[in-house]
């Protein structure tokens, strides 16, 4: 990038929000996945969805890459800047705009953290659902723009079921309004949901509106522990063939379940094989007789021992061992590789089955935790990227992972997006002419690829595994 | 081309910046929301414990320069090491930016000021308790031949960075030193009392006051002669050869075996004192001496609490209600993980209602001598600390640490408190308590 272009965009946002330093510029190098690393040519902060409309148009006219980035907490190198350019912060503007109790929604600028919000409507009596394990960090622009899911999606949906209304600046500077505080509209192509989870590819998300709804009287959380990973599974299926249908429905393996102990201190057994985390929310006497239900299904299954928390407290704490998890593990090795593979619930058990397989067959330690309740399970890979040859056999164990979630008719990936990291497989989700069929939707909307370049689309698609068995 | 500088500073950190603990993070930004100097900084990754970490690690792999912005992000940190509790995947933070400031000591040219200063605080004031005693003499001195009334009167110190004109201003008044108190009857509970060159010079009274308590909790209490700065002010500075030569005097002075527990009252000091275990478990001499020196160390709160002091408070009774907070020492609770036991005792205290300071977990920004260094980001940082004590109106903030009470006390003047408030040492508070309220 021409060193000259400081200047423009700093009469934009300002001497104070723009960065360029070489500390600044290694400090937006990366996100939360492992073995990414770029650095952006300058780190821009603006104010307004105007100033953010003149730094499109120089992008454009220059043809400069633009990364959106909210906290950085992105698993599948979204906000790493691999073509350079300039990285996007929304952290002036962060504010929430507007709650209107009769619509039931708030209108937010994209660096609201989700962890305020959710506080914030929650002191109005108010309930806003998608709740990713990185809630205190991850902004609501993030999340937006990655689709994201979290510990209560099973009942309650993920991101895009909460999004109503979207502004946007489209990649040739021009602002598009979205949707509305509707209930209904079905005026044309859903844009909106196009917009939702494009990972900044297809615009930068300047204002949302989102849905609330009024939050649940009481809830409860329960914990059941298992001597092997089926007969928590099969807890799983039971309970959704019972036509209950929890809040949270979490799973955690044993190596799991010992990284957050070490890092908790909260009294988990070590020597348990699964641990299910199970909440319900709702109406006081619904909600006890959902829990009570769960956790004689569990025992029923063979739980070895069952327990429910004793206050809000201590659910929380639970909930927040389980946020944890995925960090906990990074304690075990130095790299951490975490997937997402994702399939319908009723393949749960056979899914937990095959990633032990895989982990064996290929000599690489996973570990697995993760939204059992909507089959989206978080294999994850403990390593050392320092090794070659580990490294190898973990990319070969990981691209079975996603050939089995194909296979049992699941994705690729359930929440954490495509990025970088998986874009070399997207293609086994959607066949050539969904690939396809996706960039000429990028390219008549972003025709200059300035937005998020080189993200979801792969220069080379991964080959397909032939699975040879024994 | 590679600058000698660049080539000496990445040297420098492959040689001190341990790898495997720079492996640990896994940049999963839990961190970020604890970090006192990313809130401050409207959320710069650069000034976040995330940010420093992948800053540390481009250092040793070359893939960024030396430069000041490298320098002033790691300058920048406080050390309060809140990112600690927050990492699940346990990276030991501490260590490393103890490691990058040898690194950064090492390598970079000084100046021959910062050298003078430099040798004369760490080998000199700060390496020798009796230094350190004529040190403080001086300052008893200024503050008795009424030359402190004089220059506060003239305004003599507006010369000065502004920030040491009111750190000036709240030095306590330092009194004349006691003989050390010999045990007075037998008893069951031997400890031995680190007493610290700050708390001993500047906070002498408070020292008196803790001994004096303990006694009345029917323990014996020595206090070793021989006893140096703990060394954190050394360590923290990247001179941690020096703060490990007073590390193994340290041991020396206190024979472990002849004590249940070595008790010190200021949370920084005891942070660095109960880590001279894992500073030192690669010295073939005092690895062993070391983890039981470390194992026996207690602060003041938690020793109180096993000696019974809270039930003693309760029996005592008062008319009185006034509001008292508490703003953590951060190596105390990040380091030690003591929090629950100074606040019970406050709880318990008559003529007192203990209210939460809101963030009272987070830096004050005083963080040793950091309120000095960076003077701009330590205002910042105590102006949002001052924002939760203007809403709750306590009467008594009380610290557990001489550096968080004179930067509370700074905090408190600032905003005009002063007439309705006060920052006390949990010792001193303790004292006045129990003694106002005995017949």
């Amino acid at each position: 990038m021409d060193a000259k272009l400081a200047k423009p965009f700093t009469s934009i946002v300002g001497e104070s929000n723009i960065k360029h330093s070489q500390a600044q510029l290694l400090a937006y190098s990366y996100d939360a996945t492992a073995n990414f690393q770029a650095k952006p040519d300058m780190v821009l902060s603006p104010k307004s969805t105007e100033e953010i409309k003149q730094i499109v148009k120089i992008c454009a006219s220059e043809r400069i890459p633009i990364v959106s980035r909210g906290s950085g907490t992105n698993l599948a190198a979204g906000t790493v800047p691999t073509q350079g350019g300039i990285v996007l912060l929304f952290n002036n503007m962060n504010k929430i705009l507007e709650l209107d109790e009769e619509n039931l929604t708030v209108t937010v600028q994209p660096g609201v953290i989700t962890q305020d919000l959710s506080n914030f409507v929650e002191r109005h009596n108010l309930f806003y659902p998608p709740d990713p394990s990185s809630m205190k960090i991850s902004t609501i622009g993030g999340n937006v723009s990655e689709n994201s899911g979290g510990l209560r999606g099973l009942k309650y949906g993920v991101t895009k079921d909460y999004v109503k209304a979207l502004t946007v600046v489209l990649p040739n500077g021009e602002v598009l309004k979205l949707g509305g505080k509707l209930a209904k509209d079905v005026a044309g192509y859903d844009l909106m949901s196009l917009l939702v989870g494009a990972e900044g590819t297809l615009g930068i998300i300047t204002e949302i509106t989102l849905k609330l709804i009024p939050l649940p009287i009481s809830k409860k959380t329960g914990i059941a522990y298992f001597n092997s990973l089926e007969d928590a599974a099969r807890t799983v299926s039971s309970i959704i063939a019972h036509k209950i249908i929890p809040v949270t429905l979490e799973f955690m393996d044993k190596g799991t379940i010992g990284a957050v102990e070490d890092f908790m201190k909260i009294g988990l057994p070590r020597d348990a094989e699964a641990m299910l985390l199970m909440e319900q929310d709702g109406n006081a006497e619904q909600v006890e007789r959902d829990i009570q239900t769960m956790i004689a299904i569990a025992k029923k299954e063979g739980a070895t021992s069952t327990s429910m928390a004793s206050s809000n407290e201590e659910a929380e704490i639970l909930k927040t061992g389980r946020r944890a998890a995925l960090s906990a593990l990074a304690r075990k090795r130095p790299t951490t590789i975490l997937e997402d593979a994702t399939v319908p619930r009723s393949e749960i058990a056979k899914m937990v089955r095959a990633i032990q397989d895989i982990a064996e067959k290929h000599n690489v330690q996973i570990t697995t935790f993760g939204h059992a309740g909507d089959g989206n399970l978080h294999p994850t890979c403990l390593t050392d990227v320092r090794d070659k040859e580990e490294m190898e056999r973990v990319e070969q164990a990981l691209a079975e992972i996603f050939h089995v979630a194909l296979e049992l008719g699941g994705t690729i990936t359930g929440e954490h997006g495509v990025g970088e990291m998986k874009a070399p497989y997207l293609e086994w989700k959607l066949g050539t002419s969904g690939i396809d069929l996706m960039k000429a939707i990028k390219s008549s909307i972003d025709p200059l690829n300035i937005m998020n370049p080189g993200k979801l689309f792969a220069k080379e698609t991964k080959m397909r595994l032939v699975i040879h068995n024994g | 081309m590679v600058s000698e500088l660049q080539q000496h500073m990445q040297e420098s950190f492959k040689e001190h910046v341990n790898e495997e603990y720079l492996m640990d993070c896994m940049r999963c930004g839990f961190c970020l929301p604890a970090c006192p100097t990313y809130l401050a900084t409207n959320q710069d990754e650069t000034h976040s414990p995330r940010g420093r970490i992948a800053l540390m690690k481009a250092m040793r792999d070359g893939d960024v320069v030396w430069d000041g912005s490298v320098e002033d992000a790691f300058d920048m940190c406080l050390g309060c090491r809140a990112c600690e509790p927050a990492c699940p995947a346990g990276v030991q933070y501490g260590v490393l930016i103890e490691e990058t400031r040898v690194a950064i000591q090492q390598a970079k040219p000084k100046d021959l000021m910062e050298k003078v200063i430099r040798k004369a605080s760490f080998d000199g004031v700060f390496a020798d308790q009796k230094k350190m005693a004529a040190t403080v003499k001086l300052v008893q001195f200024y503050q008795r031949s009424g030359l402190q009334a004089a220059t506060r009167k003239i305004g003599f110190l507006s010369l000065f960075p502004p920030f040491m004109k009111e750190m000036e201003g709240v030095l306590p008044k330092v009194e004349t030193k006691k003989k050390k108190s010999p045990s007075l009857k037998p008893a069951t509970t031997r400890v031995a009392f680190f007493t610290g060159c700050l708390m001993d010079t500047l906070f002498q009274e408070t020292n008196r006051k803790t001994i004096e308590l303990l006694e009345w909790l029917g323990v014996e209490v020595v206090v070793p002669k021989e006893q140096q700065c703990c060394g954190a002010l050394h360590g923290h500075s990247g001179e941690m050869d020096k703060g490990l030569r007073n590390a193994r005097a340290n041991i020396d002075a206190f024979d472990s075996d002849n004590f249940d527990y070595i008790v010190n009252n200021a949370g920084g000091c005891g942070a660095f004192l109960s880590e001279y275990e894992k500073h030192l478990k690669h010295d073939p001499h005092y690895a062993e001496k070391a983890a039981r020196f470390s194992e026996k160390m207690l602060d003041i709160s938690s020793i109180f609490v096993k000696l019974g002091m809270n039930a003693r408070l309760k029996a005592l009774k008062s008319e009185e209600n006034a509001i008292v907070t508490y703003q953590d020492s951060c190596h105390l609770r990040n380091v030690n993980k003591v929090f629950l036991e100074p606040r019970s005792l406050l709880q318990d205290a008559p003529g007192y209602e203990y209210k939460e300071l809101i963030d009272a977990g987070s830096c004050c920004g005083s963080a040793g001598i950091y309120n000095l260094l960076q003077p701009e980001m330590a205002k910042k940082i105590l102006e949002q600390k001052m924002k939760g004590v203007q809403e709750l109106r306590p009467s008594k903030v009380v610290t557990s640490n001489p550096g968080c009470l004179m930067q509370m006390q700074v905090g408190i003047q600032r905003e005009g408190l002063q007439g309705e408030m006060q920052a006390v040492h949990i010792v001193d508070f303790l004292y006045d308590a129990i003694q106002k309220n005995q017949n």
